[in-house]
């Protein structure tokens, strides 16, 4: 009975409630990305814009204006500054995104010392989940619905998006439409998981989810749907598990999901090592 | 069949950013109910007259049309289905064969791309059509190599495109495939398609496109196979890439007019006879061939 109390304990809190909440719906907006970014080669591109945001919310400080906005005018800026110099210069795609997202953040960094504002940079690097305020988490919430009803929407466009971009523009589909819309949703979902686990490890948590689910399964529609539950369960049971261990909540979910990663890595049904020692074992068997 | 549609490529011109001059003034005309092949070297301009005809690429002078319309409407209106190469595809990504060629069907569904009945039994005929029925739930990387190109066609059939551009179809194909292929393509010529294909393998142009195009930045040459596939033309458009192999029969027939000519590009042919390979007298350019 004591032991059942100590572990509801965290439930009775208003403030762990809501860290619960917020983090499993950004866990899972962000998981279902992630699907869309492992498979497309943009996992760079994730961790760019978590930087390249950090200017925009110091000046939204600043100017006490939404930190929504200011993060999202600041990722479509630094998107259309990376498509902007790689079409002016020879140089590949990393090294282009590699300077803008860093100049971006060094430029926060800057407008941070220049004006001290309320803004804590700590906050923005590390995330705050527990801490989150309500105007925070319902903002996230509002964006994490968003986020996921267009990809719900729109998911087997950007699918082949992702697959065949060619097809898709010789069948007169937008093909350039999708790109902004895909890194508008990329934006807005990056705002969203700054509040939870910080402009450090948001890469995580747009990558890892969607790379698991990757190695479980031949299906793109059900990759969204274990991406999407590893994503919610890891960002939730992180939070509650930050109660017990006093540590960093961002911290525990990206370990959690890096934690299942290594698991589907050597078990998965085919894709594991196991399974596919299993594989090549069995073919020796059968020719020898 | 329905009316007839054809593909207008007048006067294009494609000149890149870095300044080289892709195609000049490139030239010919096609109607439906034929099978045309796009020849050239590496380099000579074939992917970017496909890239012109897909509208991925806007011509400096020139202009493409398909059915009377310009490029962006008849894409629009689904007029044109592409077979892209096999390495341009990510045969890893997590879809199946059945979906893949259900993406077809995108262009003409609702935006949320929800199958209706029609776009399901359109997928399932075309499918049928390549013989892919039994392979549909399969995951794209799990078929062989001719599976995959015949998965791609399928898609292309989903499409309903009556304008067809083929880029290599023959490359990393078994000769089984490669003749299913082609009669699958003389089918749709029947039914009043038209068909652009890309290829390097000139051995197999004779026996299935009624229409060759030559081009080297420019089109070289243009119209029906028996007329435009010489030896003159070809050694045009290939120059000094062009192998040509004399060998000859010297041990058992002293005479030089019984020399065979083996015609190929980039890739030396071997040549064998009684089971043994030809030693062959080999000229890398065309100035002793007539």
């Amino acid at each position: 009975m004591e032991f059942w109390n100590q572990l509801i304990e965290p439930f009775q809190y208003d403030f762990m409630r809501k860290a619960m909440l917020v983090g499993a719906a950004v866990g899972l907006v962000c998981a279902v990305l992630s699907c869309f970014l492992t498979l497309k080669g943009w996992a760079l591109l994730g961790d760019a814009l978590s930087h390249a945001i950090v200017p925009g919310v110091v000046l939204a400080s600043i100017f006490q204006g939404s930190f929504v906005m200011g993060a999202f005018v600041a990722g479509l800026l630094s998107t259309l500054g990376i498509g902007w110099v790689k079409s002016c210069s020879r140089l590949r795609e990393d090294a282009v995104i590699g300077i803008v997202f860093t100049a971006f953040f060094a430029l926060g960094l800057v407008l941070r010392s220049l004006f001290p504002s309320t803004v804590d940079l700590k906050n923005i690097m590390l995330g705050n989940l527990l801490g989150i305020s309500d105007g925070d988490a319902v903002q996230c919430l509002v964006i994490g619905a968003v986020t996921l009803g267009i990809i719900l929407i729109k998911w087997r466009d950007l699918r082949l998006f992702c697959f065949d971009p060619k097809h898709a523009r010789s069948m007169g589909i937008h093909t350039t439409w999708l790109y902004w819309m895909f890194l508008a949703l990329l934006s807005l979902a990056t705002v969203a998981a700054l509040q939870a686990v910080g402009a450090c490890l948001v890469v995580a948590m747009l990558i890892t989810p969607g790379a698991t689910a990757y190695l479980l399964t031949d299906r793109f529609d059900r990759m969204m749907v274990l991406a999407g539950i590893q994503g919610a369960l890891t960002c939730a049971v992180g939070a509650y598990i930050s109660w017990f261990a006093q540590a960093s909540a961002g911290g525990i979910i990206v370990v959690l999901q890096t934690a299942i990663f290594l698991l589907a890595m050597l078990f998965a049904p085919k894709h594991g090592i196991l399974a596919r020692r299993r594989m090549v074992e069995n073919s020796l068997l059968h020719h020898a | 069949m329905s009316h007839s549609i054809r593909l207008d490529v007048s006067e294009v011109t494609v000149r890149y950013r870095n300044g080289n001059l892709a195609l000049d003034q490139a030239s010919f005309a096609l109607e439906s109910g034929t099978i045309c092949a796009l020849v050239g070297v590496n380099g000579s301009g074939k992917s970017t007259m496909f890239k012109s005809i897909m509208g991925f690429i806007t011509p400096n002078q020139g202009s493409v049309s398909i059915g009377g319309l310009p490029v962006a409407k008849a894409l629009r209106q689904n007029l044109v289905a592409y077979v892209p190469q096999s390495e341009e595809v990510d045969w890893n990504f997590p879809v199946s064969v059945r979906e893949v060629v259900m993406m077809g069907r995108y262009g003409s569904m609702n935006f949320m791309r929800i199958a209706r009945a029609r776009d399901k039994q359109i997928v399932e005929e075309s499918l049928a059509r390549v013989g892919m029925l039994e392979f549909q739930d399969r995951q794209i990387g799990e078929l062989s190599g001719g599976q995959k190109k015949r998965a791609f066609l399928a898609r292309a059939l989903a499409q309903q495109g009556r304008v067809m551009l083929l880029d290599e179809p023959f490359t990393g194909v078994d000769v089984k495939t490669e003749t299913a292929i082609i009669t699958l393509l003389r089918e749709l010529r029947e039914e009043g398609h038209l068909m652009l294909v890309s290829t390097h393998n000139l051995g197999s142009v004779p026996e299935f496109c009624d229409q060759v195009v030559l081009i080297n930045r420019s089109v070289l040459a243009a119209g029906p196979t028996d007329e435009v596939f010489t030896q003159e033309n070809l050694m045009k458009a290939f120059g000094g890439v062009l192998r040509e192999i004399k060998f000859d029969r010297a041990v058992r027939e002293a005479s030089a007019d019984q020399s065979v000519l083996v015609v190929g590009d980039d890739e030396r042919p071997l040549v064998m006879e009684a089971g043994r390979h030809i030693r062959e007298h080999d000229t890398e350019s065309s100035e002793k061939s007539s």
